[in-house]
C-alpha cells in the first residue's frame, strides 16, 4: 500500500469536514446532524475562550489533581534492560484513570450549552465512573449505558456509578459490550434531542468528538513534554500507550507528532491471538469502514457486519478505533503493536511486584511491550508510557484468570 | 432508468388523489424464503411501494422491533448480496412496484458503491435509503447511484431546520422521507398536527413527494398521516406481526399481509373520509 505523504502541520487535522485524511467525518442520522453541528460550533467557541480554558485548568488542578507525576520506573527499567522507562501516572487522577480529563472538559461544555441531562457509554466502567463523577459535581442527572457482559465483569465500577447518583442501564443487544452500549447511547440521544448531552468517552464518534476528546486528553502529552525536559533535559525517544478507542494514546501522542525524533507506539489488544476470532486489534486485524459516526478501521466480516471484539480488558474490547489513529497508522507516523491477554496478565503482575503499582489491564497491554521497546531503543534512551488507569477494578478478572477465588 | 418507477407510482397516486402505502420489511426475516413470499404478496395486499431493509449488526436508529428483525436476519445468514437476490426474485414477478432498499452505510462501503449500484440496478432496485449517511457525506454514494439511475432517498427530521433543508434535498430524487419523530423506529408516535406543516415545507423545498415514517403503528395514525402526506411508511408494526406469528406458530406470511391490507385500506380511504 502506498502511504500518503506525512503532513507538516498537524494542527490542520481534522479538516473542516472533520477528516483526518480519509478517516473521521460525520456519519449520523439526519436527526442528529443539527446537534453535532451545534456541538462543533459550541466547542470551537469554548476552545478559543480564555475563560473556559481557565475554568477547566482550575478544575483539573484542584479536583482532578493535575499535573499527574512523571515517574521513573527504576526497577522495571533494570529488569528489562535498555532504555529508561518513565510512567505518566494518569492512574493517580481522581477516579483512577485518564478518563476524567475528557469528562471535565465536556461537562463544562455541556453546561455552557445549557444541556441538563448527561448520557454516556462505558466499557470497563472507567468512563462511566468519570461521567457519573462530573455529573454529580455539577448536579446533572447521568445515565450510563453499559453492556450487560461488562456490567457483570466490572461490578465494583457499577456500584461506584450508583453511589455517584448515576443510573446504569445494562445493554443486552449484540455482544452486550462497549459497541452495543454506544449504539444504545446514540438511540437515547436521537430520542432526547432537546436537553441531552452525549458525553463520549473515547476519541471516536462523529466530528467533533475525535478532535475534542483528543484536545481534552492532550494535557497528558503536554505535561509529559515539560516534565521529561525537566527530568532528562530532552524529549523522549519514544512514547507508548494502549489503544482501544484510543483516547489516552492520542492525548499522549498528539503533542509529539511534530517531533520527528520521538517514535510513537500504540498497543492494541490481540486477545487470544490475531489468528483467532477473539481479539480487538482493529488496525492490525481490521479494514476501513463506517461505524458510530466515523470512518475508521473496523473488525468486520465479508458482508460489512461488525464483529464482536474480545479482550480480557473491557476498556479495549471495541471493534473500532479513533479515526486519528487510523490516519497515523496509514501515514506511518505511529506504529501499532499488539498484546495478547496472557502477555497483559503477566505484565500486570510484574508491574505490581516490581513497582508497587497495580495497573489497569488496559495499561498492562502497553507495559507488556516495554521489554521489546527498551531493547530496541537501547541504553541511554528514554521511553514514556502512559499508565492510563489503576487496576483495582480488574482484580476480580485477574483472580479469575489466575484461577484464584477472592 | 429504474427511478422512473417511483415517479410513475407517485404520479398515479396523485391522479387517484390518495396517499401511497409504503410497507417496510427486513430481508431474511424470519428467513429468506418467507421474506420473499411476503415481498411477493405485499403489492396485492395494497403496498404501493416497498422498503426492503438489509440487515446490519449495529442498527443505531432502530427501536427494539427492527433491531430484533436485523438479528433474526443475520442469524439466518442474510447479507447485502442476499438482499439483492431477494430483490431480483421479487422483480421477476412485479415490474411496477417501486422497491427501495434501506439500511446502514458499512455494508455498502464494504461492497463498494459502484459495484453495489450496478448490482442493485440489475436486481430492479429503484431507490436507496441510508440512515447514517447525511448529505454532507453522500456525494460518493450519489455519484455511483446516479450513474445507474437509482434514487438516493433523503431523510429529513423534526430537527432539520430551514438552514439545512436545501442541503438535505440537494441531489435527491424519487421522494423525500420525513422522519416524523425525533427518535428510533417504532417507539414514539407521530403527531399528525405537527406532520402537516413539516410535509408542506419539505414538499416546497424538494419539489418531490413526501413520505412520512418512523412513528406510524396503527391504521388510525396511518390514515391521519395519509391525509397530509404523499405516502405513509409502516415498518415496526408489520415486523411485530412476523415476530408474534413466529412465536405463536401461526402462518407468518398470512399474518403480515393481513396487517398490510388493514393499513393499506386505511391509507387508501383516508382522504375520502374527510371529504
Amino acid at each position: 500500500m502506498n502511504a500518503p505523504a506525512k503532513p507538516n502541520d498537524w494542527s490542520a487535522y481534522p479538516d473542516a469536514k472533520g477528516r483526518f485524511g480519509e478517516f473521521g467525518g460525520l456519519y449520523v442520522a439526519e436527526t442528529l446532524m443539527p446537534l453535532v453541528l451545534e456541538l462543533d460550533k459550541a466547542y470551537q467557541e469554548a476552545k478559543n475562550d480564555p475563560a473556559f480554558q481557565a475554568e477547566l485548568r482550575g478544575y483539573l488542578t484542584h479536583y482532578v489533581g493535575r499535573p499527574s507525576p512523571l515517574y521513573f520506573a527504576e526497577r522495571l527499567t533494570r529488569h528489562f534492560g535498555g532504555a529508561k522507562i518513565y510512567f505518566k501516572r494518569e492512574e493517580l487522577n481522581h477516579t483512577g484513570a485518564h478518563k476524567i480529563n475528557n469528562c471535565m472538559g465536556q461537562i463544562l461544555l455541556a453546561q455552557r450549552m445549557g444541556k441538563t441531562r448527561i448520557i454516556a457509554e462505558t466499557g470497563a466502567g472507567q468512563h462511566g465512573v468519570a461521567s457519573a463523577t462530573v455529573s454529580a459535581r455539577f448536579g446533572l442527572p447521568c445515565i450510563v449505558y453499559m453492556g450487560a457482559v461488562d456490567v457483570a465483569r466490572q461490578k465494583p465500577n457499577v456500584f461506584r456509578m450508583n453511589l455517584l447518583g448515576a443510573e446504569v442501564r445494562p445493554v443486552t443487544s449484540g455482544a452486550a459490550t462497549l459497541k452495543d452500549a454506544m449504539n444504545e447511547a446514540m438511540r437515547d440521544w436521537v430520542t432526547n434531542v432537546e436537553d441531552t448531552y452525549y458525553l463520549i468517552g473515547t476519541a471516536a464518534g462523529p466530528h467533533p468528538y475525535p478532535a475534542m476528546v483528543r484536545d481534552f486528553q492532550a494535557v497528558i502529552g503536554n505535561e509529559t513534554r515539560e516534565q521529561i525536559q525537566e527530568l532528562e533535559g530532552r524529549l523522549p525517544d519514544a512514547v507508548v500507550a494502549c489503544v482501544g478507542g484510543g483516547s489516552n494514546a492520542i492525548g499522549m501522542f498528539h503533542p509529539f507528532l511534530a517531533d520527528e525524533s520521538v517514535k510513537i507506539y500504540g498497543v492494541e489488544a490481540s486477545g487470544h491471538g490475531l489468528d483467532t476470532d477473539k481479539h480487538a486489534a482493529s488496525l492490525t486485524g481490521g479494514r476501513p469502514g463506517v461505524l458510530h459516526g466515523n470512518r475508521t478501521y473496523l473488525l468486520q466480516d465479508d458482508d460489512g457486519q461488525i464483529l464482536d471484539a474480545h479482550s480480557i480488558s473491557a476498556g479495549l474490547d471495541y471493534p473500532g478505533i479513533g479515526p486519528e489513529h487510523s490516519f497515523l497508522h496509514d501515514i506511518g507516523r505511529a506504529q501499532y503493536l499488539t498484546c495478547t491477554d496472557d502477555e497483559a496478565l503477566k505484565a500486570f503482575q510484574l508491574c505490581a511486584e516490581l513497582e508497587g503499582i497495580i495497573p489497569a489491564l488496559e495499561s498492562a497491554h502497553a507495559i507488556a511491550k516495554l521489554p521489546q521497546l527498551a531493547k530496541e531503543i537501547g541504553e541511554g534512551g528514554v521511553i514514556v508510557m502512559c499508565l492510563s488507569g489503576r487496576g483495582d477494578k480488574d482484580i476480580f478478572t485477574v483472580a479469575d484468570a489466575l484461577g484464584r477465588s477472592i | 432508468m429504474t427511478k422512473d418507477r417511483i415517479d410513475r407510482r407517485f404520479a398515479a397516486l396523485k391522479a387517484e388523489n390518495r396517499a401511497g402505502f409504503v410497507a417496510y420489511v427486513m430481508a431474511g426475516d424470519p428467513d429468506a424464503a418467507t421474506a420473499l413470499e411476503i415481498l411477493k404478496g405485499l403489492p396485492a395486499a395494497g403496498a404501493d411501494l416497498i422498503e426492503l431493509g438489509f440487515p446490519f449488526s449495529d442498527p443505531m436508529a432502530e427501536g427494539p422491533t427492527i433491531q430484533r428483525a436485523s438479528q433474526r436476519a443475520l442469524a439466518g445468514k442474510m447479507t447485502l448480496n442476499g438482499t439483492l437476490d431477494l430483490a431480483r426474485a421479487f422483480r421477476e414477478g412485479d415490474q411496477d412496484t417501486p422497491l427501495i432498499l434501506m439500511g446502514y452505510l458499512n455494508p455498502l462501503v464494504n461492497k463498494g458503491f459502484d459495484v453495489f449500484a450496478k448490482d442493485a440496478a440489475q436486481a430492479g432496485v429503484d431507490g436507496l435509503i441510508v440512515v447514517d449517511c447525511p448529505p454532507e457525506e453522500a456525494d460518493p454514494l450519489s455519484d455511483a447511484l446516479e450513474a445507474e439511475g437509482i434514487s438516493l432517498i433523503r431523510l429529513a427530521s423534526p430537527t432539520t431546520d430551514e438552514k439545512r433543508l436545501p442541503a438535505v434535498v440537494r441531489r435527491t430524487s424519487g421522494f423525500v422521507y420525513y422522519v416524523s419523530v425525533a427518535g428510533v423506529t417504532g417507539v414514539k408516535e407521530a403527531d399528525a398536527d405537527a406532520v402537516a406543516p413539516a410535509v408542506e415545507r419539505l414538499r416546497a423545498a424538494a419539489q418531490l413527494p413526501v413520505a412520512v415514517g418512523f412513528g406510524i403503528r396503527t391504521a388510525e395514525r396511518a390514515a391521519e398521516v395519509a391525509r397530509v402526506a404523499d405516502a405513509a411508511v409502516v415498518g415496526s408494526a408489520l415486523v411485530d406481526e412476523i415476530e408474534s406469528a413466529g412465536k405463536l406458530n401461526e402462518n407468518v406470511t398470512q399474518k403480515v399481509l393481513s396487517k398490510a391490507s388493514e393499513l393499506a385500506k386505511a391509507v387508501r380511504s383516508a382522504r375520502q373520509d374527510t371529504v
